[in-house]
């Protein structure tokens, strides 16, 4: 139970340990976030939690476990691929939700995206009247 | 200690897991449940990866690079054809 303080696999241990269980915390705050927040997009920040602070805590984890220095690169890889596919979801969630308007507009402290598209609306209803609607 | 580590984050993760179920099931839109959904493969991926830490072996870690790189495609495919359903009131 009480982990051998003496040597260096001792902390090795409790680092991992202590890794472990934060990494966890994550995947709740993640989940309380979820069901707590109250719209889409600051969903969205409750959701990249485990995603990126939590998966690397675990991937330390079991590098520190291991004890080898061969599992590191994989570890590594699927670590950056992560990090390279989450804002990819994440941004086709946000333009979509707010596309769809799923998202509280009292809550915004500011809306840059707004301008953008009022004036991308204007030039389309200049240049043809028969295309209605915003294209996607 | 390694197996108290265990049962912490078993419980940890699976009330995680149930928060993410109970918004996949509540969600009020599709993008919320996609998002839920999300978090919850996330919560999977840790899940592997604490057997793997605890246990001390690598069976899983070709899924979880898997899980990492190929996770988001469902997510963006449903963001990609998501379409407001609602009904608008100041439109005809």
């Amino acid at each position: 139970m009480t982990p051998d303080l003496t040597s260096l696999d001792g902390w090795i241990d409790v680092l991992s340990a202590v890794f472990m269980v934060v990494g966890a915390i994550m995947s709740l705050g993640a989940a309380v976030g979820l069901l707590r927040f109250p719209d889409l997009l600051s969903r969205m920040h409750a959701a990249t939690k485990p995603q990126v602070l939590g998966l690397f805590l675990l991937l330390a984890s079991i590098g520190l476990q291991m004890r080898t220095w061969w599992v590191w690169p994989v570890l590594v890889v699927a670590w950056i691929f992560q990090l390279l596919t989450v804002p990819v979801s994440a941004h086709m969630v946000g333009r979509a939700g707010y596309r769809t308007k799923h998202l509280h507009r009292e809550l915004l402290t500011s809306d840059e995206l707004d301008a953008v598209v009022q004036k991308a609306a204007a030039q389309a209803a200049r240049e043809g009247g028969e295309d209605d609607g915003p294209t996607r | 200690m390694m197996q108290v580590v265990l049962a912490v984050t078993a419980v940890i993760l699976s009330l995680a897991a149930g928060g993410a179920i109970i918004r996949i099931a509540r969600g009020p839109s599709l993008l919320d449940r996609v998002l839920a959904s999300d978090v919850l493969l996330a919560i999977l991926g840790a899940a592997l990866c604490i057997d793997m830490a605890v246990n001390r072996h690598l069976n899983n870690l070709m899924l979880v690079v898997a899980i990492s790189v190929i996770g988001f495609i469902g997510s963006v495919t449903v963001a990609r054809f998501v379409s407001d359903r609602r009904e608008h009131p100041s439109e005809p």
